[in-house]
Formats: structure tokens, C-alpha cells, sequence
């Protein structure tokens, strides 16, 4: 997959060779995205608590989406017009709105779970987890 | 190239999707919910941003992104102060009316 994407970087830049360094630099920001993506959906699958679950998806959600917007915003960028610019400006006016709302709504909804009696797991509830999980793998 | 990168970004993006809509569909309990489509809500202004490029007119579909970020902060904030008692939490700890339910392992 990133040896198609790096080829086709080039093949374009080989056109316009000044914008080759600003594609490469948004194509590589989402692609770290996409791995921090992948971060928050398999800790959302694997963590064992809502508290915990919210960890992953609160961080990890954030960062890749400011990342593979900002990618995105960069990638646009063909020539120095005022639509190029104005356009890169919405991305980063979105990545921006979602750098404060994003964790805002993540503190509310915790907020919200724990006035409601939900609690985070202690340690004997722990423990009982990791038996429950042994005993499969002996049998 | 563009197109090229879209493409791959977006069927990435929807395949990364499935396990949270698993979470969505298996969460125990409501708030896991919530938070799983509130993480696929701001996906979604991304894949807006990705349909665009593919139909051109990413000046009209930015718009449309910006307006889903904001519809889906607004979802967040309304669900849960619905879930919220309003109980300011000092006053929370000090009456300690019963004791709390434990989450289910």
C-alpha cells in the first residue's frame, strides 16, 4: 500500500517538482493517522472497561483525526491561488474546532458515566477476569 | 495521485470502522455506546472531506464537513448531560446515600 502511495507521489511530482516535499509530508501525516486509528479501534475492542475504553478512543481519536485532516489540507495544496489557501484554511479551522470539542464531549460523557454509578474495575475484579480468561487455556 | 490517495484512505478508514461498530453494537452499557458513535461521527467529516476530492469540489464538501463536526459535538454534549443527575460531585461524596454499583467484569 505505501509502496503504490509513494509511487504515485512521485509520478505526480515529477510534473510539479517544488510540491513534492509538502505531498509527501501530507501523505506520510495520514498515514500515521491511519495507525493511530487503528490504536483506538483495537483498544476500544480490547480494553475491559468503559473508563479505559474511553482512553483509547478519546486520545487516539483526536490525533488521528487532526492528522489525516491536516494530511488531507496539505495533499489539496496544488499552486498558491486564493482558493488553495482558503481551502487549507477550512481544514485547519476544522482541525482546530475538533482539537477543542473532542475532548470537551470525552470529559462530559465521563462526567455523565460516573455521576451515574458506573465504576472503573478494582483489582479483584481484575483478578476474577484473568482467571475466567486462564481457565479456557488450561483445559 | 490524490485520487489514488483518497481511495486507499477511505477504504482504510472504513474497514478500521467495523470494530467500533461492534463496540457500538455489543457495549455493555449505554455510555460505551455513545462514545463509539461519537468516535465514527468525527470519522465521518473525514470521509466527507475524501468524498469530496473523488467528486471535485472539496470547497463545497469542507462546508458540509465542518457542519457534521459541530452537529456531532452538540450530539455528545446533549446525550450526556441527559445521563447527568446535576449533582455537584463535593456534595456527591459527602452524602454517600448508597453504595455504588460495581461495573460487571
Amino acid at each position: 500500500m505505501i509502496d503504490t502511495l509513494a509511487s504515485a507521489v512521485l509520478a505526480e511530482s515529477a510534473n510539479s517538482p517544488g510540491w513534492f516535499l509538502v505531498h509527501a509530508i501530507g501523505v506520510s501525516m495520514g498515514i500515521v493517522g491511519l495507525i493511530f486509528f487503528l490504536g483506538t479501534a483495537v483498544g476500544v475492542v480490547r480494553f475491559p472497561d468503559f473508563y479505559t475504553r474511553m482512553h483509547a478512543a478519546g486520545k487516539g481519536d483526536t490525533l488521528s483525526t487532526m492528522l489525516m485532516l491536516t494530511g488531507f489540507g496539505l495533499v489539496m495544496m496544488e499552486d498558491f491561488s486564493a482558493n488553495s489557501w482558503l481551502l487549507l484554511l477550512k481544514i485547519l479551522g476544522i482541525v482546530l474546532f475538533i482539537f477543542i470539542t473532542t475532548p470537551t464531549s470525552s470529559h462530559a460523557l465521563m462526567r455523565a458515566a460516573f455521576e451515574d454509578d458506573e465504576m472503573p474495575l478494582g483489582e479483584e475484579d481484575l483478578n476474577k477476569l484473568r482467571k475466567r480468561r486462564a481457565k479456557p487455556k488450561s483445559k | 495521485m490524490k485520487e489514488w490517495f483518497a481511495i486507499i484512505m477511505g477504504a482504510s478508514l472504513l474497514v478500521l470502522m467495523i470494530p467500533i461498530l461492534y463496540r457500538i453494537i455489543v457495549g455493555p452499557t449505554g455510555f460505551d455506546r455513545i462514545l463509539c458513535a461519537n468516535v465514527i461521527g468525527t470519522k465521518t467529516a473525514i470521509i466527507l472531506v475524501i468524498i469530496g476530492t473523488l467528486f471535485d469540489r472539496v470547497d463545497m464538501f469542507v462546508d458540509f464537513a465542518i457542519a457534521y463536526a459541530l452537529l456531532n459535538f452538540v450530539g455528545a454534549i446533549v446525550v450526556s448531560r441527559y445521563f447527568n443527575r446535576t449533582v455537584p460531585l463535593q456534595a456527591m461524596e459527602k452524602a454517600k446515600a448508597k453504595p455504588r454499583r460495581r461495573a460487571k467484569a
